[in-house]
């Protein structure tokens, strides 16, 4: 079988660095995530088909904006709970009046 | 104004301790404990950077201009700001012996000495600082450029009844949008963005305190409180406390 295209190796090498920079903001802490992140990686290294490896990064690219997304919620209920009254309209988008749950300091 | 080319807009950001970290105390009470402590950008000044690169691609913007009073990390803190779409950044470098006695007045008076030269239609806020929570800088300034200020804003719009006219100060509040993540692709390309440093004396700025701190303690800790068993016991603990008849 012949070897994947060398930009589709930078591609992942890329996709690594880019994860674990956001790795910094994970609630359960950086450690945690590097050790997952480089675990995954590593199970998946073995794979030469061009084709899956892009499947596989457009999986590591919508983990990205899963975190994205966990990242801003996360921030935005601590300080809706923080600066605001449990009625007070906030919203242009997430939360809804029943949410009431304090969000954990996790750090 | 010109309005082909675009409102300047200037957006102040500040290195806070990250709102997720649990803050502590330091063991002398004279402030908390901030090294080795994760810092980022003042959550309220994402807002206001993200309303910033918004106008800006809605064309309503033509520059924006971020700007920082604080110690050398500040600089990190700008080039997120760069990474989010900020096109050029300015850091008022302040020496870490004056960084603890730093007061929304001094950070006001450096930003009108900015807004002297640099001449922004806009400037954009975040309403309080997280570590702080002082809720100062923005009216300050506006007091000081003598410029029309509206706090708290959840929307920014040009209008045909023009409520606020330009130049302006505005702070921004939590509703106003939701800020973009600054990946480290962007990162990297804000590197090559324009930052240029200055220092308080430069402006001519004096940074005298004006008040001093004592003290900085923990919230008293919350009492344990009592569990009852019937409907009587409850009335009588009350009875007790003088809070029922």
């Amino acid at each position: 079988m012949t070897s994947p295209p060398p930009q589709l190796r930078s591609q992942v090498i890329a996709l690594y660095k880019n994860l674990l920079y956001m790795g910094r903001d994970y609630p359960k802490g950086y450690a945690y995530f590097r050790d997952r992140l480089k675990s995954v990686f590593l199970k998946n290294s073995g794979v030469k088909d061009p084709d899956q490896i892009k499947v596989l990064i457009g999986r590591g690219e919508f983990v990205i904006k899963e975190l994205e997304a966990l990242y801003m919620l996360r921030k935005y209920r601590a300080l809706k709970h923080r600066y605001y009254e449990k009625d007070e309209a906030t919203t242009s988008a997430t939360t809804s009046s029943s949410d009431k749950k304090a969000p954990t300091k996790t750090q | 104004m010109a309005a082909s080319k675009g409102l300047k807009i200037l957006v102040g950001c500040k290195r806070v301790i990250d709102y997720a970290v649990k803050v502590r105390v330091k063991p002398d009470r004279s402030g908390v404990v901030t090294e080795g402590v994760k810092h980022s950008m003042n959550p309220f000044d994402e807002i206001a950077v993200e309303e910033a690169v918004r106008m800006k691609e809605k064309k309503l913007a033509g520059e924006a201009v971020a700007i920082s009073v604080g110690p050398p990390q500040s600089q990190e803190t700008l080039r997120t700001a760069l990474a989010m779409g900020i096109d050029r950044a300015i850091h008022v470098e302040i020496p870490l012996a004056q960084l603890e006695k730093l007061q929304p007045i001094h950070v006001s008076k450096l930003l009108a000495k900015v807004c002297e030269s640099e001449k922004p239609d806009l400037v954009i806020l975040g309403k309080q600082a997280i570590d702080d929570d002082c809720n100062q800088t923005g009216q300050m300034l506006a007091a000081l450029l003598d410029w029309p200020q509206a706090t708290f804003a959840s929307k920014i719009e040009p209008s045909q009844t023009i409520d606020v006219s330009v130049p302006a100060v505005v702070t921004s509040d939590l509703r106003l949008n939701e800020p973009r993540y600054a990946t480290l692709p962007n990162i990297m390309k804000a590197k090559k963005k324009p930052l240029a440093k200055m220092s308080p004396d430069q402006l001519g700025v004096d940074l005298q305190p004006r008040q001093e701190v004592i003290s900085v303690e923990d919230p008293p800790v919350r009492k344990a409180g009592a569990k009852v068993e019937s409907v009587e016991d409850l009335v009588g603990k009350l009875r007790e406390k003088g809070l029922v008849k």
